[in-house]
């Protein structure tokens, strides 16, 4: 029984993790109907980012993100404002084009740049810490703050929606792009700022994959599938679905492990499977007015 | 005419192949009320929104305040001083009354509009604040659509049929605002098909057919044969 609720308890806090990966995803495609095929790939793009401030830094991971995620952030502006923008329009396929070729370049250069070899970010004694919480389990600190992180990014991006002018903006824009113009808002520089905001949240996803696993240049196109799968599971109505999307996978993953090793990924997918064939617009779809 | 505020020069205006305005040219005077008139398709949407930077169009065509901004991007529009109230009120659903007001104002453009001051004028949106705009009756809605507008302080505020689809007692209640707006020197360009309702308010009037001025004048100088005559060719 404990063991079960041991699983359950490292499925949850994994779930922060993918409702991470979600979360960009969920903001770009809410504001501008953008299906970012990179995503995943720039998940790994920020750890190896990450990699390189440790090393040349000589800091802890979770110091780097001071540095990490303003440079992934001015990453996106420009990379929406001088590429994503000129594929935008009633036509869904060229970002989709456009951002799968994306995903193919950057792995290929990192690939290039820092080759094949399994990486991983070393964050100290922290990583074996554990808090006892009774009954003879233990939780990791680091998985904890992981945890806690993600629930700060996810309440800190449902405040900027919700409470902020930009996120006022970001919901104009999202409703309805030319009358969003006629108010003023240069849609442009708007789209450019939620991929700011997308790859932001992207570079703390990315540190905290690094500090919690092994990655290469490789696994990203995987990250993109659990936080789609998040996603999707979530509905598109609130960035706290997105954690509950987060968790259901990660609870899924953990407990399909724990009946069987291989079963891993597999009970991830079939969690999403199942939402998908009762709730296909998932447990916390947007409120149509 | 003194002080003109906005000029229209022989504008042309296309949607693809299709040319929908003709070498239209137009004027309007710093705090005056111009009416444009026409039947359906006669091209006077596509008048507005080609001012307000909706559609491009060429550079000098469209001068505002001694300024050419015919190529100007809507947002840029805004921010020198018009304002569109798009036909069909085209509110922002996911936002409440008051969000959809502040969007509206979210240039900081120096002016006398302000939150309070859209309450004043339209006191029922004050009640209505905190509601999703959707959830307002069409009358409402379109003081919202109104508000948002003027929230960015326009020197020039342009309306598209604001009494579509509206009761009449809600035209008429809607209409009867109109002149607080101008008071504050504020022009407005009004599109409109009730005719009667438009000339009511107008100080000018513009009547397009296919996409072509066919009549324009002093509002008191239009007789119903001239416009007959204008709004169908006869």
């Amino acid at each position: 029984m404990m063991e079960w609720l041991n699983t359950i308890i490292q499925g949850v806090l994994l779930g922060g993790l993918y409702a991470m990966f979600a979360a960009g995803l969920a903001l770009i495609f809410g504001v501008m109907r953008l299906v970012n095929i990179a995503h995943g790939d720039l998940i790994v793009l920020a750890a190896f980012v990450a990699l390189v401030v440790v090393e040349a830094l000589s800091v802890n991971p979770l110091t780097s993100l001071l540095v990490v995620v303003p440079l992934m952030a001015g990453l996106g502006y420009a990379l929406q404002r001088l590429l994503l923008n000129r594929t935008l329009g009633d036509d869904l396929l060229p970002p989709l084009l456009v951002t799968f070729g994306l995903s193919v370049i950057i792995q290929n250069a990192l690939l290039e740049l820092f080759t094949a070899d399994s990486r991983k970010l070393n964050a100290g004694q922290i990583e074996i810490a554990s808090l006892h919480i009774g009954g003879g389990l233990a939780v990791g600190v680091l998985p904890l703050i992981q945890f806690a992180l993600a629930v700060m990014v996810i309440a800190g991006l449902q405040w900027l929606f919700y409470r902020t002018a930009l996120g006022r903006a970001f919901r104009a824009t999202s409703d309805d792009q030319p009358v969003a113009q006629l108010m003023g808002l240069n849609n442009a520089h708007i789209f450019a700022l939620a991929m700011a905001l997308s790859l932001a949240v992207v570079a703390v996803a990315g540190v905290l994959l690094a500090v919690r696993a092994n990655f290469d240049p490789s696994i990203g196109p995987a990250r993109l599938i659990f936080g789609f799968e998040a996603v999707i599971i979530g509905g598109l109505g609130s960035m706290w679905g997105t954690l509950a999307g987060g968790v259901i996978i990660g609870v899924a993953q953990a407990v399909g492990a724990k009946l069987d090793p291989g079963w891993n990924l597999l009970a991830g997918h079939i969690a999403f499977l199942i939402v998908l064939a009762l709730r296909p617009e998932g447990l916390f779809p947007k409120v149509q007015g | 005419m003194p002080d003109r505020l906005l000029e229209v020069r022989a504008l042309d205006a296309h949607y693809g192949d299709f040319q929908a305005l003709f070498d239209v040219s137009m004027t309007v005077a710093a705090g005056s009320v111009v009416a444009v008139i026409g039947a359906n398709g006669a091209g006077k949407s596509t008048l507005l929104r080609c001012i307000a930077g909706a559609m491009p169009s060429r550079r000098d065509a469209i001068v505002f305040g001694g300024n050419p901004i015919g190529d100007q991007p809507a947002h840029r529009v805004v921010a020198a001083g018009i304002a569109l109230v798009p036909e069909g009120r085209r509110l922002f659903p996911s936002l409440s009354v008051e969000e959809n007001l502040l969007i509206g104002g979210q240039l900081r453009r120096p002016g006398p509009w302000t939150l309070a001051r859209i309450y004043d004028l339209f006191p029922i949106l004050a009640e209505r604040r905190r509601q999703a705009a959707p959830s307002l009756s069409g009358g409402q809605q379109q003081m919202v659509a109104i508000g948002r507008a003027l929230m960015s302080n326009p020197k020039l505020l342009l309306c598209d049929e604001i009494s579509l689809g509206l009761a009449p007692i809600v035209v008429r209640d809607i209409y009867a605002r109109l002149p607080a707006i101008v008071a504050d020197g504020t022009a407005l360009v009004i599109v409109e098909q009730d005719i009667v309702q438009a000339l009511k308010v107008a100080d000018h009037v513009y009547c397009l057919q296919e996409g072509r001025i066919a009549l324009a004048g002093e509002a008191q100088t239009m007789t119903r044969e001239r416009i007959s005559a204008a709004y169908f060719g006869a």
